[in-house]
C-alpha cells in the first residue's frame, strides 16, 4: 500500500513537472511571438548602436559646410572635391600657409602622394585656402590664451 | 579576436552611416558639431581614450594628450597620443605574422613567427620615452606644414619584448652593416598598395642597444593596435617614427636606409642654423637622431585659481633623448629666477623621469609656471622657441602652466 502510493505520487509530481514545463515554454512562444511584432528585427539582441545620423553632402550652416568643416566661399566645393579623397579636411584647416606654399605642397602631393593634376582648379583651391586659412602671427612665443579657470581643490 | 571585432563593429558603424536610418535636420544638433566626426567611427571608442583628448586629424587618426592628461607616471593607453602617416591595418593575424630580417647587409635572410622571437630570444621590458618629432610644432612662426600638435605628443609606456640586437645577430650582421630600416603592414592614404606610407629607421648603434626594442606588449597587455599590434620596433629618445608600428620586416642597410620619410625634409633639420622661413636645400638637412631635452607640469592642469598664502604642489616628467636630465628647475617670475625642483631618477635609461616641488607665491596676482630641464650636458630648454626649421620639429620651448593667487 505505502509503495504503491509513492509510485502513484511519483506519477502525479512527473505529471505536475510536464504541466509547468509545457506552461513555461508556452510563455515563451508568446514572449517570442510578441517580441517578433514589436520588434521584428529583434533588435534588442543586437549592440546598441549609436545614433546615426545622415547629413546632405552640400549642407551648409552658418557658413559652415558641415560634411567637411569648411568655410563657405568661392571655391568650397572644388576645395572638398580635391583635397578630401586622401586625408581628412582637418589637415587642409589646420595648416596656414601662403600661396607660394601651398602650391609647392600640392607639387609635392602630385609627386609623391598621388595627387592627379588640378588643372584651373589649383587657382581656385589656393586662393580660396589662402584668403579663409591665412598663417597667424605668432613671433618666438605666443601668450597664454584660453585659459579655462578653475577653483584648485585642496 | 577582440581587435578584429572592433574594426568589423567600425566598419559596420561606417556603413550604417552611409545607408543612414534617418534624416534629421534639427538646428540644435549643430550646436556641437565636430567635422566629419558624423561619417566616421568614434575614436574615443575605438582606440578607448580619454574624452579629453585631441583629435587633430581623422584621415589618418592623429590625436594627442594636454599636459594635465600625462600625470601618469607610466601613460595609459587611454592618454597615449597616436600618430599615423597612413591608414592603420585592418586585418592583423596575429598568429601567421612573421618578421623577415633581410637586406644587404645581413648574413642569411631569416623569418620568425611571433612564437620564434618570444621562445628563441630573452624578454626584455624598459619604460621608453617616445616623442612625435614634430611635438610642438603649431607654434612655429612661420608655420610648419603637417599635424599641428601642441604639447601632448609624448608618452612614456613600458615596452616588452626582445632586443632588436638579439634577432639582428641571429641572423647575422656583415661587417659593412650601417643603418636598419623597418617595413610595415599600414596602407598608403592614397591606397596605393606599391606606396610605403612610411618606412623609417636607425643607424646600427642605435639598432644595438639593449633598449631598442621589437615589442610584443605595452603595458603589459597585447599592444594596442593604434600603437602597433602585433609587433613594434620601439627606439625610445628618437623622434616616434623610427618606432615603427605593425613591423613585419626589418632591412639590415648597406647605406642609410632610403624608406618613405627619410629622404628629402622629413624628419630632418638645417645641418646650420636658419632665419625663421628661410628655404633649405635638402643637402643641407641633416636627419633628427636623438630627441632634445624637454618637459611638461602634468599637476596641476594650467587655470588653477587658489587662495593667498597656499602653497602650490607641482609636479610633472621630464626626458632628455639620449641623455639623462640632470636637473630641474621652475621660475614664477617669467625667468628673472629659477627654482630648483626635486627630480628623481629613471626608472631605466630612456624613460622619463619625474620632478616636483611646492610653491609659495608672495602675493595675489596672475603668474605662470615656467619649467626648464637641464640635460647631462648641460643643455637647457629654451624659454623662446628654439631654431626654426622648415617642418617645424624639435620644438622643446619650457612649457607653462597659468595661475591665480586671490
Amino acid at each position: 500500500m505505502k509503495k504503491g502510493s509513492s509510485e502513484y505520487e511519483k506519477l502525479v509530481q512527473k505529471a505536475e513537472r510536464l504541466a509547468y514545463t509545457a506552461i513555461f515554454l508556452m510563455a515563451v512562444c508568446v514572449g517570442l511571438l510578441l517580441l517578433k511584432i514589436y520588434d521584428p528585427t529583434l533588435s534588442i539582441f543586437q549592440d546598441k548602436k549609436e545614433l546615426v545620423v545622415e547629413v546632405d553632402e552640400d549642407l551648409i550652416v552658418d557658413g559652415i559646410h558641415i560634411r567637411t568643416g569648411f568655410v563657405e566661399d568661392v571655391g568650397l566645393m572644388t576645395v572638398v572635391n580635391n583635397c578630401t579623397n586622401c586625408h581628412s579636411s582637418k589637415l587642409v584647416i589646420q595648416n596656414r600657409m601662403n600661396a607660394n606654399r601651398w602650391n609647392a605642397t600640392i607639387k609635392w602631393m602630385q609627386e609623391t602622394q598621388n595627387l592627379w593634376g588640378l588643372g584651373d582648379n589649383q587657382k581656385i583651391i589656393v586662393d580660396y585656402l589662402v584668403k579663409n586659412y591665412p598663417p597667424v602671427e605668432k613671433g618666438r612665443r605666443l601668450r597664454l590664451t584660453n585659459i579655462d579657470w578653475y577653483e584648485l581643490k585642496k | 579576436m577582440e581587435r578584429r571585432k572592433f574594426i568589423k563593429k567600425a566598419t559596420l558603424t561606417s556603413l550604417a552611416t552611409l545607408i543612414g536610418t534617418e534624416i534629421v535636420f534639427g538646428s540644435n544638433m549643430f550646436k556641437d558639431y565636430q567635422p566629419v566626426a558624423l561619417q566616421k567611427p568614434d575614436p574615443f571608442k575605438l582606440f578607448h581614450l580619454d574624452n579629453e583628448m585631441v583629435v587633430l586629424n581623422d584621415k589618418p587618426w592623429n590625436i594627442e594628450a594636454k599636459a594635465h592628461l600625462l600625470d601618469d607616471k607610466i601613460t595609459p593607453n587611454s592618454k597615449m597620443f597616436i600618430r599615423n602617416n597612413g591608414l592603420i591595418p585592418t586585418e592583423i593575424d596575429e598568429k601567421n605574422w612573421r618578421l623577415v630580417i633581410d637586406g644587404e647587409s645581413v648574413k642569411s635572410k631569416k623569418t620568425y613567427s611571433i612564437n620564434d622571437l618570444k621562445t628563441k630570444f630573452k624578454q626584455h621590458t624598459y619604460q621608453l620615452t617616445l616623442e612625435c618629432g614634430g611635438n610642438g610644432r603649431s607654434e612655429f612662426d612661420p608655420p610648419a606644414k603637417g599635424n599641428q600638435w601642441t604639447i601632448g605628443a609624448v608618452s612614456c609606456a613600458t615596452w616588452t619584448g626582445v632586443r632588436l640586437k638579439d634577432v639582428l645577430e641571429d641572423a647575422g650582421i656583415k661587417s659593412d652593416a650601417v643603418y636598419i630600416g623597418y617595413h610595415a603592414a599600414d596602407t598608403h592614404l592614397s591606397g596605393d598598395p606599391s606606396k610605403e606610407p612610411i618606412s623609417r629607421g636607425a643607424p646600427m648603434h642605435k639598432a644595438l642597444q639593449e633598449e631598442t626594442l621589437i615589442a610584443y606588449k605595452m603595458n603589459g597587455k597585447k599592444i594596442p593596435l593604434a600603437h602597433g599590434f602585433p609587433l613594434r620596433l620601439v627606439a625610445g629618445g628618437w623622434p616616434a617614427s623610427v618606432s615603427g608600428k605593425w613591423i613585419n620586416r626589418i632591412s639590415i642597410r648597406n647605406i642609410e636606409h632610403d624608406g618613405t620619410k627619410m629622404k628629402g625634409t622629413a624628419y630632418r633639420v638645417p645641418k646650420n642654423p636658419v632665419a625663421p622661413g628661410d628655404k633649405v636645400k635638402e643637402e643641407d638637412m641633416k636627419i633628427i637622431e636623438s630627441m632634445p631635452v624637454k618637459s611638461l607640469i602634468t599637476y596641476p592642469k594650467s587655470g588653477a585659481i587658489l587662495e593667498k598664502g597656499r602653497a602650490l604642489h607641482i609636479r610633472g616628467h621630464a626626458w632628455a633623448g639620449e641623455l639623462e636630465v640632470s636637473s630641474m628647475d621652475y621660475s614664477i617670475d617669467f625667468g628673472a629666477t629659477w627654482q630648483t625642483c626635486k627630480l628623481e631618477k629613471p626608472v631605466n635609461r630612456l624613460a622619463w623621469q619625474h620632478f616636483e616641488a611646492e610653491i609659495s607665491f608672495p602675493k595675489a596676482g596672475y603668474y605662470e609656471v615656467w619649467a626648464r630641464a637641464t640635460d647631462s650636458n648641460k643643455s637647457a630648454q629654451p624659454m623662446l622657441l628654439p631654431g626654426w626649421n622648415p617642418k617645424g620639429y624639435l620644438n622643446n620651448a619650457c612649457h607653462r602652466i597659468a595661475i591665480k593667487v586671490i
